[in-house]
Order: C-alpha cells, then sequence, then structure tokens
C-alpha cells in the first residue's frame, strides 16, 4: 500500500478500487490548526486540477484539488466533525476523500515529493 | 529586496521548535505549535511574545513635546511622565501613516513604538517633521529587543523574575516604569495587543536571552506558553485592534476606521494632517465595521461584503474566532446598506450581522 504525492502537496494511495486522498503532514504544518474543512458529496464527479474540497485554518484556506478526473465514493465525516484530526494525523485517520479515478493521476512517489519541499 | 532582520531570539525560537516567517522585514516566530491553544493560553494563562521587529525611536530635546505635537495626531506633551498613548502618524492628507504606542520617559525624553513594516517612513517623517524643533529622533530598533508577556497571569510572571522595580500593583495600564534586570536597564510597560492585562518589555539586545529565559523559567510553572504572530493576530482581532496595512492605510482617514478619538483637535494647534481630518471623510466613504456570522467559515482579508446584489464593502481581517467560536470580522463598509449583507466567500454568500466592536472584552480585575 504505497503512499505517493502531488505537487498540491496533497498524498493518493490506493485501497483495492479507489483511492484515498489526504493532505500532506508538510500541508498541515503549513496551514496550523485547522478549523473547518468542505468536503465533496459522495456521487460528485471532477476533473482533473478541479478544486474539490476546502480546508481552512485560523490562518488561511488551502484547497483540495482533484489530481485526476473522477468521482467522490465518500467523504471523511470523521473530519467534517473534528478538524484537528488533519492535525493530529494528516496522511492516517486525518484523510479526507476516496475517489474513484477514471484517468491517471500523475503522482510523485515519497523522494520526489521530498525534494520539492526544497 | 532589503535584507531581512533577525531577532536576537531567533536561536531560542529554533529551539522551541517554531516556525518562522517573514514580517514586516523581520524573521519572526508564526508558531510554535498550535496557534489555537497559543491563543487560549493568553485567554486564559500567560503568552510569551518576541516582538522584536517593532521600531523604537527615541525622542529628546526641549523642544521634544512641542514636536511631537506637531509631528503626530495626538497631544503627546501633555502625558505625564510614566504615560502611555496610542496615537498616529498622518499624512498631510489625513491618511493614517503608521499606528504608533509614544511613552513619556522624562520631562524632555518620548519613546515612540511604530509597525515593522512602517519603520522607514516613520522615521523619514519625524526626520522631516523635526526641522526647527530642539529635539532629536534616534532609531535604536537594532539594539532593543521587545517580549512581550500576556495574559491574566502575566504580573504574577513578571513579578518573579526579579526586577528591581517599583511594584508593578502600582503600574496602571497604559504606563511604563524603569526597571533593572540583572543589571541592565529594562522599560516595563503595561501595554499590549492582545485585549489582555500584560506586560511588554523593552531590553537591550545582549540581554534579551537571559530575560526571555528567565520568563520562560518563571512562567512555565504558571501556564505561560511561547506565542507567535499567528496567536497575536487572531487576538488583536477578537479585540477588535486595528491593524496597519489591514485596517489602517493611507486611504483611510481617523474617523472611518474608528480611531477618530486619538486626534487631538480641540487641544492642541495646528499639526500635519490637521486640515483634512477637520474636513473630515465623504459622506459616503467606507466606515470601519464589526460583522459576525454562524457556522465555521470565516471571511478573509479581500473578501467582499455585499448587500443583494451590490459590493458595498471589504473584509481588512477576518477569521473563525478561537475564543467566540464563530466568525468574526472587521470590514469597510459604505453606509447605508439595507442591513441584510454577507461575505462572499470564495462564491458562497455567509449572512453577516454587523456589531458593535470589540468582539471581545476581557473580565476586568475585582
Amino acid at each position: 500500500m504505497t503512499t505517493q504525492y502531488t505537487a498540491d502537496h496533497e498524498w493518493v494511495r490506493a485501497e483495492g478500487d479507489v483511492h484515498v486522498i489526504g493532505i500532506t503532514e508538510h500541508a498541515q504544518q503549513q496551514l496550523g490548526d485547522v478549523v473547518y474543512v468542505d468536503l465533496p458529496e459522495a456521487g460528485r464527479t471532477f476533473a482533473a486540477g478541479e478544486a474539490i474540497g476546502e480546508i481552512e485554518s485560523t490562518k488561511s484556506v488551502g484547497e483540495l484539488f482533484a489530481p485526476a478526473d473522477g468521482e467522490v465514493v465518500e467523504a471523511n465525516d470523521s473530519v467534517s466533525d473534528d478538524p484537528t484530526l488533519v492535525n493530529q494525523d494528516a496522511e492516517g485517520t486525518g484523510w479526507l476523500v476516496k475517489v474513484r479515478f477514471t484517468s491517471e493521476p500523475e503522482l510523485l512517489d515519497a523522494a520526489a515529493y521530498q525534494a520539492t519541499l526544497g | 529586496m532589503p535584507e531581512i532582520l533577525h531577532t536576537p531570539l531567533e536561536a531560542r525560537h529554533a529551539a522551541a521548535g517554531a516556525q518562522l516567517t517573514e514580517f514586516g522585514g523581520w524573521m519572526m516566530p508564526l508558531r510554535y505549535g498550535s496557534d489555537l491553544a497559543e491563543h487560549a493560553a493568553v485567554r486564559e494563562r500567560a503568552g510569551l511574545f518576541d516582538l522584536s521587529h517593532m521600531a523604537e525611536l527615541r525622542v529628546r530635546g526641549a523642544e521634544a513635546g512641542a514636536f511631537l505635537d506637531h509631528a503626530l495626531a495626538g497631544r503627546l506633551s501633555a502625558l505625564e511622565l510614566g504615560q502611555a498613548r496610542y496615537t498616529l502618524l498622518l499624512a498631510a492628507s489625513g491618511g493614517i501613516l503608521d499606528d504608533l504606542i509614544v511613552y513619556r520617559l522624562g520631562t524632555t525624553e518620548w519613546l515612540v513604538v511604530a509597525n515593522a513594516g512602517n519603520r522607514a517612513v516613520v522615521v523619514e517623517a519625524l526626520a522631516d517633521r523635526v526641522t526647527g524643533f530642539d529635539a532629536t529622533v534616534v532609531d535604536e530598533t537594532d539594539d532593543t529587543a521587545l517580549i512581550a508577556v500576556q495574559g491574566p497571569a502575566s504580573q504574577a510572571i513578571v513579578e518573579a523574575i526579579g526586577l528591581e522595580s517599583e511594584p508593578l500593583d502600582d503600574l496602571g495600564y497604559y504606563r511604563i516604569l524603569e526597571a533593572i534586570f540583572e543589571g541592565e536597564d529594562v522599560l516595563v510597560a503595561r501595554t499590549g495587543y492582545t485585549g489582555e492585562d500584560g506586560f511588554e518589555l523593552y531590553v537591550p539586545n545582549h540581554a534579551a536571552e537571559d530575560l526571555w529565559d528567565a520568563l520562560v523559567r518563571v512562567g512555565t510553572p504558571l501556564g505561560l506558553v511561547h506565542a507567535g504572530l499567528a496567536a497575536r493576530d487572531t487576538l488583536r482581532l477578537e479585540a477588535g485592534m486595528p491593524l496597519y496595512g489591514h485596517e489602517l492605510s493611507t486611504e483611510t482617514l481617523p474617523a472611518q476606521v474608528g480611531v477618530g478619538r486619538s486626534v487631538a483637535l480641540k487641544t492642541k494647534g495646528d499639526f500635519v494632517g490637521r486640515a483634512a481630518v477637520e474636513a473630515g471623510p465623504a459622506a459616503d466613504a467606507p466606515v470601519l465595521v464589526g460583522l459576525v456570522a454562524e457556522g465555521r467559515r470565516a471571511g478573509r482579508a479581500g473578501y467582499a461584503v455585499v448587500d443583494g446584489d451590490a459590493e458595498v464593502g471589504v473584509v481588512t481581517s477576518g477569521a473563525l474566532s478561537p475564543t467566540l467560536g464563530h466568525p468574526i470580522a472587521m470590514a469597510l463598509v459604505t453606509p447605508g446598506h439595507s442591513g441584510s449583507l454577507a461575505i462572499d466567500v470564495r462564491g458562497t454568500r455567509i449572512p453577516v450581522t454587523i456589531v458593535d466592536l470589540p468582539f471581545y472584552r476581557r473580565q476586568e480585575r475585582a
């Protein structure tokens, strides 16, 4: 179960025929305390690069960008109820959406993602 | 680009795990861990801030008071020894070049504290306006650290570091006294930018780490935590305090942004900006208001305020209030709206209600 990354500071992990998406540990650190998340409904379709959700901290707003075309399978209601999960465990229980891709996402491996952080 | 400036406490911030950010030309701590926890600590116990980016200008001379009355909006010559006042540096147009705290330190000596980002503007304006007065202005920023302790436990903490000073119980709000810490001169002011009781300590750079360490040592058992600029911003927003570049600018007259009372029109003669302030803003000029909303989606600086389909203003600062739990914002809004305002939050209209500032007011000590 390999975790891959996007240049938009999101992580993507395959689970069977769906992919789980969240924001990276680096992204949550940059945002600060997350106080609100707005996630898409199951069934929503999206195009690559589309903003499908928002992650707000006290200081700023981050958008969740779709890494490829696809459809939302499930949003993480636990995170909607308790946005601090994103800070506590960004790459685990703080996942944001499960999606089914209909095009191939462009993803980075962990080393390539780390390299983008400088 | 000018070189980035560094506070004498940067090594302490790094050791404490701070996330540093560029602010006003300085590398400053944005947060050490959770900015919500830092914010809550200041409301409930105490927070420790490095504000060494702030600019300190020492004004001395037989005509220093008259000079400040001419150069600034307030009547600073009337300050008692040890008294502080919030005031403004106005352009001839009446627009705001900076907001300042001015302390009277002696019969012929004042301390002017300016925002880091406006330091050059303030230094230049004061150098220009001092012409003809028997007074000097010295920029001491590069030699001066500023450490703030803010929150209900702050007096107990500052008292516990072993200052040689008059009792802090006798130091009123917006007052300053001279003290000695481990042989070094320290100015202790009961001022701040958080809406809580608190102290601001002006200390020579070379003594900053020792003072910081002493405050951490005695303060930690009393609940003191390191606090960064993120918490400082949400604290001052809840307290309804304006921030230069957000609420205040060269485009706004004092009366538009709730600081008209800082202009001493009645008690002194001519000063820079007087004619424009007397003429007043246009009748349809926007005014600063407080806005609150339900839910958790906050309007942020730059977002439009709308009345139906008409854009009637802009948010100058906004956040989900950590203390109150709902969105708050300050906004410049043109008068005469219908009363059903909303903020356009990235395409979604969030209904807002106009309220009096501040959003948060601390309980006065019994």
